[in-house]
């Protein structure tokens, strides 16, 4: 490919290759603070393409490729290349990975332990994460939890997070504007703005911490807690893992003893404070 | 050296992992990804010092093949347990007889869809069973359908809706209008029993079909997996039974496939160093063209050779179907818009 650059978050090194060289500079520069070691193969490949020679100057369209593709999955703008790699980078942990049974959740650490987000786009975690992570937790990471099905520990992936919509200006008066990318407007996911983790989450990626408390989120409405059964979290989470039935019994059981080991608990809140307020209160109960 | 033929020489044994440098390794994963065959490199290095990322990343590909090789012979128990009792039998092909025959080429081998042969005369009777066991047709294209049930060797796929799974049912195991009509008769009643009481092909029809699949249906899309079957097949068989090249002679040419058999043979010779027999170890010029369409892919697992795969793409309907009928197919297709370029992606 006409241009590349490699990345590596969590456990996962990635080779990006592009037709253009305007995806892998605003990749360079939302990862650069991240460890790159040359002598690393990659696990995983990205490719950003053009389907046609003549589409990459004439109304240029990126197409999302690699080891795994999605079938009839429509190209964005050039203007959205960075969006396009994050969803390639992506799609590839999401049906690649093997090594540790996937959640689509959100998390962050405090003294070794960790609390668990899952949700659908949209719910929060996220968001949540996010603001979490620039006060005295480690930022995980807002899309994947990778869970070791040897140990039960969770792993970190602290790709760059995408912030959406509100959660822009949210986040936007509280960081170091150069931790914050581009501003991707009107996206097919909406207003997007990418958010360097702070250095604590990026030099501990590789740490891990010992789950104990599951929360599935909700923003808007009233505040609301519910507690929920270890049945109800585990079919959830199974919706929630994209290898949970690729692991087979592996994936089973750490699936098992991930819902009985910690709490979990059903969450609504109408902002972001009552929010953070409501996961510290949770927090100091399960870790009591 | 292009990692295409980097990972096969790998696989051949000609290279050394250990002088691999990272780049290298980046190209190989890649392409054998997209070969479907990063598992059973794998396996093939399982012994091999390897750089500890590589090593951590084909760990964890084994053991999900075993998982997934788990599953592929539960969905064969799935379909036995749905035929059965309309006493209806079975033979498994490719990649889950394979499994359950325990043959050395089964080690971290993708399993796609269930592939599984019945009696042309129990076909329809196997259809109903399978749809009264929870599978459904995937193809709600009234042409399609109707080109399945007319040309093909297979029913349309059907797929179950519980465990997402596809099956193939097969009658024979090339279209009844390609140029070549093997035997199904024969592979049928010359199929042989595996441990857990599944049915497989003899030795000498499994490398038929294995042949006939890799060089007479198809574009040779990943063909170097099936090359990779084929290489093993012929390896452990012959190692087994000192007289099975002759046996495979004689039961290619009952099924009218000695050409693909033999050739299969080349190239496997040709890319995996398979130790061949002297009567077989010849030379064809035409090889080449059918070495370089298996080794065209670029170092990011692109398709490469545009002109070659489109020769290939030409050459597999031609032999699937006679002239006129190949001409209202394509017209029918094109109509419609069916791009033919992009019908080959990614098959499992």
């Amino acid at each position: 490919m006409r241009r590349s650059t490699r990345i590596a978050v969590g456990p996962v090194q990635f080779r990006v290759g592009s037709d253009w060289a305007a995806p892998v500079a605003a990749l360079d520069r939302l990862y650069a603070a991240y460890p790159n070691d040359p002598a690393r193969p990659a696990d995983a490949t990205v490719r950003l393409f053009a389907a046609r020679p003549w589409r990459r100057w004439l109304r240029p369209s990126v197409h999302i490729g690699g080891d795994y593709v999605v079938p009839d999955a429509l190209p964005l703008p050039l203007s959205m290349g960075l969006l396009a790699a994050e969803m390639g980078m992506n799609l590839q942990v999401a049906l690649g990975w093997r090594r540790h049974l996937l959640l689509h959740a959100s998390a962050v650490a405090r003294d070794g332990r960790a609390v668990i987000m899952s949700g659908v786009s949209g719910s929060g975690k996220s968001t949540l994460a996010a603001l979490l992570g620039e006060g005295d937790w480690r930022l995980m990471g807002d899309e994947f939890t990778l869970i070791a099905p040897d140990s039960g520990d969770a792993f970190a992936f602290p790709r760059a997070v995408s912030l959406k919509n509100q959660a822009i200006a949210e986040l936007a008066g509280r960081v170091e504007p150069e931790r914050l990318g581009p501003l991707l407007a009107g996206t097919p996911k909406g207003d997007i703005r990418h958010l360097v983790p702070r250095a604590n989450a990026i030099e501990a990626m590789h740490e891990p911490a010992r789950p104990a408390l599951l929360l599935f989120p909700r923003f808007g409405g009233d505040m609301a807690i519910e507690p929920m059964g270890a049945g109800e979290a585990f079919v959830r989470l199974t919706e929630a893992s994209t290898n949970y039935i690729a692991l087979g019994e592996a994936g089973f059981d750490a699936l098992t003893r991930l819902v009985r080991e910690m709490p979990a608990f059903a969450i609504a809140y109408p902002d972001s404070a009552s929010g953070m307020a409501l996961v510290e209160d949770l927090w100091a109960e399960a870790v009591r | 050296m292009s990692a295409m033929q980097v990972l096969a020489e790998l696989f051949a044994g000609r290279r050394d992992p250990a002088g691999l440098i990272p780049r290298d390794w980046d190209g190989v994963i890649g392409v054998a990804r997209a070969e479907a065959m990063l598992a059973t490199l794998a396996h093939r290095l399982a012994d091999a010092v390897l750089p500890g990322p590589v090593a951590s990343l084909l760990a964890d590909q084994r053991r999900a093949a075993a998982v997934a090789t788990k599953q592929a012979l539960w969905e064969a128990e799935m379909a036995r347990r749905a035929l059965a009792p309309e006493r209806i039998e079975f033979v498994l092909l490719k990649g889950t007889a394979y499994a359950a025959a325990g043959l050395s080429c089964a080690a971290g081998r993708q399993i796609g869809d269930l592939d599984i042969l019945v009696g042309w005369q129990d076909l329809a009777r196997a259809e109903n069973a399978l749809l009264k066991a929870g599978w459904e047709w995937v193809k709600s294209d009234p042409y399609d359908d109707a080109y399945y049930r007319e040309h093909m060797h297979e029913l349309p796929p059907l797929i179950h809706g519980g465990r997402d799974r596809m099956i193939d049912v097969h009658h024979t195991i090339l279209p009844r209008t390609h140029r070549k009509t093997p035997d199904p008769l024969a592979m049928l009643a010359d199929a042989v029993p595996t441990a857990e009481g599944f049915a497989v092909l003899c030795p000498t029809d499994m490398v038929c079909h294995c042949a006939a699949h890799l060089l007479a249906d198809g574009d040779l899309q990943g063909g170097l997996r099936n090359l990779w079957d084929y290489h093993r097949l012929v390896s452990d068989f012959a190692a087994a039974d000192p007289g099975f090249w002759g046996k495979l002679d004689g039961r290619a040419d009952q099924h009218g496939l000695r050409s693909e058999v033999r050739r299969a043979a080349r190239l496997a010779r040709d890319l995996y160093g398979t130790a061949l027999p002297s009567g077989w170890d010849s030379h064809d010029t035409t090889d080449g063209w059918f070495r370089r369409r298996l080794l065209a892919r670029d170092d990011w697992g692109r398709p490469s050779d545009f002109l070659l795969q489109q020769a290939f793409y030409i050459r597999s309907h031609w032999l699937r179907m006679p002239p006129a009928m190949l001409a209202r197919h394509l017209w029918t297709k094109w109509r419609k818009g069916h791009n033919p370029a992009s019908s080959g992606t990614s098959s499992a």
